[in-house]
């Protein structure tokens, strides 16, 4: 499918990463690589530092100790945090996304659908109508958002929706990478299948590097390449998702698997 | 003929840490290899750790010692479960595995099903459709059932789906947990002929299957587990 030169580097080294809060730990030394392609979930208990690491990652939060690492497009491997706060937006504008747990968080309310879609295309510089408003079409139709609602606000819709809606903004800039915050959190169940599917299919095709942070194991099945389980800010176990899932080893993990319920 | 997957002084005993650390040993120091064109049964009562084998050789399950190796292309690759993207490619082109049950996914249609190994393996989207409807065929899959996700479907046709999807790819290496398991004899028939046939193709076939009449028709060679969980 892709066939990038630096096949064998990863799209992103997260080393040795650290972030503290005062005397407050937020994550201790997460170490991973992630390739192209590949699709990693983090896991673990409200406060075992999932979202912490998330932010870090995302460029979002300064981590206390520790480098990440990413492979741009042009310009060779890159340390996030040791680049300008200007260039550190740019990549994070045209390189990555983040979909918030919250879409009010990852969508500009003031403004229709398909506006929010649009208007990402405009930042990386589309000035043509009819290309933002045929690629804003193009993108809601792949979230399966009805085209009589382009012109809608977002206020207008139901929290799946609003949600898919949210993924349609980030990937129209055609990110390599995707950070995720618990993005079937607040939904019903069947909305959630809806939407699973829907990302699930997505990363397949577009072959995006995902990070996807869940407390849902069964989300985490689905959706995750690799798994990684954290505990108070530390990584516990970290495997192949259907390994880490059927034949937990740490005891933590072991806990977290037989606790949820089989339907 | 060239050996397909072999593996080397295997252990694995299980540890419930919530249930007070009980050790549960299943095998120990096993070794086997299966060549290419070569069917090995696995027996030996339920519980003697068969499963637990097949799904070591997977990669799903974690040894606890020894090695295993899977053939890809000219090399033997470690089944390594600590370096999951080995894993994952191996899975990818080298192994495949048909477990007992098929796992559902909401909203995912059958054919999806069947085809997405396939695809991921490098063949082409049209050529995955075209067999994987053939192969359903043969399985007497029936073709309305196609385009519906088999939440609902009987256990013989979730199993039937689940085989198509394993066999489709054509895998040098293939794992089956009881894959007539739940069929008539008509079915059963239909999966015997795809298991000779990825013989004949070259496949190394290990597999778990108690009725008689198909070990038969299918296994070169018996492998009775509980040698090794006596030992362990």
């Amino acid at each position: 499918m892709q066939q990038t030169t630096q096949a064998d580097t990863p799209l992103l080294v997260c080393d040795a990463l650290t972030k503290s809060y005062g005397r407050q730990v937020g994550c201790t030394e997460v170490g991973f690589d992630l390739w192209s392609g590949e699709v990693l979930g983090i896991v673990g208990e409200s406060g075992s530092g999932k979202t912490t690491l998330l932010k870090c990652l995302a460029g979002t939060l300064e981590p206390t100790n520790g480098r990440i690492l990413y492979q741009t497009r042009h310009q060779g491997t890159m340390d996030l945090y040791a680049l300008g706060e200007a260039e550190r937006r740019l990549l994070m504008r045209t390189d990555w996304a983040l979909v918030h747990q919250n879409p009010r968080d990852g969508l500009r309310m003031g403004v229709s659908a398909g506006a929010n879609v649009g208007e990402r295309l405009m930042a990386l510089g589309a000035r043509n109508y009819g290309t933002i408003r045929g690629e804003a079409e193009h993108w809601l139709d792949s979230v399966e958002i009805d085209m009589g609602r382009i012109d809608h606000m977002p206020e207008t819709f139901s929290g799946g929706m609003q949600q898919r809606l949210q993924i349609a903004r980030n990937l129209v800039s055609k990110p390599r990478l995707v950070f995720m915050d618990e993005p079937t959190g607040g939904l019903d169940v069947s909305v959630q299948a809806r939407l699973l599917d829907m990302i699930r299919a997505l990363v397949a095709d577009l072959g995006l590097a995902c990070v996807i942070v869940t407390h849902d194991l069964a989300v985490a099945r689905l959706l995750a390449d690799r798994l990684m389980v954290m505990k108070n800010g530390r990584v516990v176990e970290h495997g192949l998702t259907d390994r880490v899932l059927d034949d937990p080893q740490h005891p933590y993990t072991q806990l977290l698997v037989s606790s949820v319920l089989q339907v | 003929m060239p050996i397909m997957i072999e593996v080397e002084n295997l252990s694995k005993t299980f540890i419930l840490h919530t249930q007070g650390g009980i050790r549960l040993p299943v095998f120990d120091t096993l070794n086997l290899s299966v060549e290419s064109g070569e069917c090995l049964c696995l027996t030996g009562p339920s519980g003697a750790g068969k499963s637990t084998l097949l799904r070591s050789l997977y990669g799903n399950y974690a040894p606890s010692a020894g090695a295993i190796r899977v053939r890809q292309g000219k090399k033997m690759v470690a089944m390594d479960p600590d370096n999951p993207r080995v894993v994952m490619a191996l899975r990818r082109k080298a192994i495949g595995y048909v477990s007992q049950f098929l796992r559902v996914i909401p909203r995912v249609s059958t054919i999806d099903i069947v085809t997405t190994p396939a695809i991921a393996s490098g063949m082409e989207r049209e050529v995955a459709i075209a067999k994987g409807q053939a192969l359903l065929t043969s399985l007497n899959v029936s073709e309305r059932l196609w385009s519906l996700a088999p939440a609902t479907f009987s256990g013989g046709e979730q199993q039937r789906i689940n085989v198509a999807r394993g066999f489709l790819p054509g895998y040098p290496v293939l794992l089956l947990d009881e894959p007539t398991a739940s069929l008539d004899a008509e079915n059963r028939d239909r999966v015997v002929d795809l298991i000779l046939r990825a013989k004949a193709d070259g496949s190394a076939v290990v597999v778990i299957v108690h009725d008689t009449d198909v070990r038969d028709r299918i296994a070169d060679r018996l492998f009775d587990v509980t040698r090794y969980s006596e030992a362990a």
